[in-house]
């Protein structure tokens, strides 16, 4: 199958603030410490837009944030930007998209009256951070979101390698997953936030990270788990997560054939090389 | 070059129109709206709204009941129409039930059971009720997972939802995914059911109408909500196929605000051009233009600029809220196969409900029903986050 570049990584959860500083541990250098994220991120939203948005929102777009820049893509917010200056597509994977305003939509809906938050309505669609990630970057190139629960990020990458292949364009996928609130907590188990962007592009570049194969068969096999203790808590315990051992497996620069979660009984096989 | 086209196979509709092709065919050439005032749950507004009978009896059971949800009860009670269920079968016996996708849009998924699950929290606790199942109906994915299942499908599956282009998107993705060998054939649809979450959305936002929707006219105030499943088979297209065949998709995103369209309708034009050029059709070679066409002051009025810029006034277009409200992330694939009907058809429907066009607005779009040879026509879905998405379909004329 078709070989797919991935230029740049970006990063964000507990002990994984960035691409660079989380290499060491992804690599197995280090020992992962799930510490606190950092509070200041998704910078490339005005500072009124950040305080409106939500953590999902604002984790979502760290992760793209960082992943373009690294590739020292320009990402420039005036309206209408257009194509020519960002030609990049963008595929955003998420098991359950904004579950905090999903429960206060809820709440809102047992109360007399009704009083549903416009905002939060506008909010609710699992998009929204595609539309604040086009809105921010004034990118008009097509962008899917999508979900597939616990296989959201295998889906996501079958999906960004499709778009790349088809388009002949760069693609960046973005993964995300947060922590429902309670009492929707009860009934879905997130451990903790993670959000990953990979860029991905078609022409396989000098000026890369890895190179991905993605083997459209059935593997058959179980999904690869991680040697760190915390680190396999958080693939298990988050969707987006789940793509962690390719993660790993760029950060070691080496030759290896990665097994992830896909779904119930369902996995995806991805030939990795530097 | 052109791509490659792909051919639709099988497909199905049930919508406030009545279960499967026949009465959503029947509708549009009688020019019977499927849309009644709001009487949904005890929503208590004033709208009108496009419900689906018969859903609130008919329970999932057997191995499939823990996916028990309004939503995914309509998304069976469409599958179970025109012989779909049958047709995915001969394709699975043809491709392997490995090798069909599953891509179905859907903006609500089955949200409606969390709200009522919302109603019965512990009064001390604050807990759900036991009963209620997260994954099962309320998650994104749940529709997706409910389809393959009832479908005996086994290879790469999605929930998409990119809110109301959800279902015309699930097009663009089975063709990609097929172009890059994930999958042979593809069942693509879009289920939305209705629920309070969007029926107080749009009302908090100022949306609906309290009275059917009238695309385009000079009075037009808002959009009517409807429920919808829709599904397709696709499978590569034959030499001179003289089937339905989707020629051209066209995504875009407009960069501009979270709700409201570009006041130029700059995404959409994006999207109709892109779909043209996929195909490499002019656009005067485009029999009929489905529009997006919610009824709401601006979303029609950014669509007409758009509409006029890549086709300007002359070729025939309308909007089909007017039968079924506006089904949301199943508004793509239900707008899509009424294309198919009249490619099949000869049929131009026309805009329901609508009785002056708003002189502000140029496009060609038709109050009255015209039979006419029809070879080419277009799709529009456009949603909340700036999310266009446009489809080029074509017949082969016998």
């Amino acid at each position: 199958m078709n070989p797919l570049a991935v230029e740049a990584v970006g990063l964000m959860a507990p002990g994984l603030a960035g691409w660079p500083a989380s290499q060491a541990v992804l690599a197995g250098q280090q020992p992962y410490i799930a510490e606190p994220m950092p509070a200041t991120i998704a910078t490339l939203l005005p500072a009124n837009e950040r305080r409106r948005v939500t953590a999902t929102i604002k984790l979502a777009l760290q992760a793209a944030q960082e992943a373009m820049a690294q590739a020292a893509l320009a990402l420039d917010p005036s309206p209408g930007n257009g194509r020519g200056e960002l030609s990049v597509r963008t595929v955003f994977a998420s098991s359950g998209g904004d579950s905090e305003i999903l429960d206060k939509i809820c709440v809102a809906l047992t109360q007399p009256d009704r009083p549903v938050s416009p905002t939060h309505f506008h909010q609710s669609v699992h998009n929204t951070p595609a539309g604040y990630w086009s809105i921010a970057t004034g990118c008009m190139q097509p962008s899917l979101s999508l979900s597939a629960y616990d296989g959201s990020f295998a889906a996501g990458l079958r999906e960004a390698a499709a778009l790349a292949w088809a388009d002949q364009a760069r693609v960046l996928l973005i993964a995300y997953d947060l922590p429902p609130p309670f009492p929707l907590a009860e009934r879905r188990q997130i451990i903790a936030p993670f959000a990953a962007a990979l860029l991905l592009n078609p022409a396989t570049t000098a000026n890369r990270l890895a190179l991905l194969r993605l083997d459209p068969g059935a593997s058959g096999q179980p999904a690869d788990r991680l040697d760190d203790a915390g680190l396999e808590r958080l693939r298990a315990g988050n969707p987006a997560a789940r793509g962690l051992p390719l993660l790993c497996a760029i950060a070691r620069r080496a030759t290896r054939r990665v097994i992830l979660f896909a779904g119930t009984s369902a996995t995806l096989r991805v030939a990795v090389e530097p | 070059m052109a791509i490659k086209p792909l051919a639709i196979a099988a497909c199905t509709l049930t919508n406030a129109l009545g279960r499967g092709l026949a009465a959503s065919l029947r509708a549009l050439r009688e020019g019977e709206s499927g849309l009644r005032p709001c009487d949904f749950e005890d929503a208590e507004l004033n709208t009108w709204i496009g419900q689906v009978a018969g859903l609130d009896q008919e329970p999932l059971r057997g191995e499939l009941a823990p996916f028990d949800c309004r939503n995914n009860r309509l998304a069976r009670l469409g599958l179970e129409q025109d012989g779909f269920g049958a047709a995915v079968r001969q394709a699975r016996d043809r491709y392997g039930a490995d090798r069909i996708g599953v891509f179905i849009g859907t903006s609500t998924s089955g949200i409606g059971a969390t709200e009522h699950a919302y109603r019965q929290r512990d009064p001390i606790t604050g807990s759900l009720p036991a009963t209620f199942d997260y994954q099962h109906t309320h998650n994104v994915f749940s529709v997706a997972d409910f389809t393959r299942r009832w479908l005996g499908l086994t290879g790469v599956a999605f929930a998409i939802s990119t809110a109301c282009s959800s279902s015309a998107k699930a097009f663009a993705s089975a063709w990609r995914q097929m172009r890059g060998g994930l999958c042979d054939a593809a069942v693509v649809g879009g289920v939305d059911s209705l629920c309070l979450t969007t029926l107080h959305g749009f009302n908090a936002l100022g949306l609906i109408s309290a009275r059917p929707c009238r695309p385009w006219d000079v009075d037009r105030d808002g959009l009517n909500i409807g429920e919808a499943a829709g599904f397709a088979l696709l499978e590569w297209a034959k030499p001179n196929d003289d089937r339905v065949l989707l020629l051209g998709y066209g995504e875009s995103s407009d960069a501009y605000h979270m709700t409201a369209a570009h006041p130029e309708g700059a995404g959409a034009a994006l999207a109709m051009q892109e779909a043209l050029a996929r195909a490499e059709i002019l656009p005067a070679q485009v029999d009929y233009i489905n529009l997006h066409g919610t009824a709401t002051p601006l979303n029609d009025a950014a669509e007409d600029r758009a509409v006029l810029r890549v086709f300007g006034p002359a070729t025939p277009c309308s909007s089909t809220k007017g039968w079924t409200g506006h089904t949301l992330g199943a508004a793509g694939v239900t707008e899509a196969v009424f294309v198919a009907l009249c490619l099949e058809q000869d049929l131009i429907p026309g805009t329901l409900n609508t009785r002056r066009r708003d002189p502000r607005l140029g496009a060609g779009v038709v109050l009255e029903n015209r039979e006419r040879p029809l070879r080419l026509a277009l799709s529009n879905s456009f949603g909340f986050g700036g999310t266009n998405c446009s489809l080029l379909l074509g017949r082969r004329r016998r």
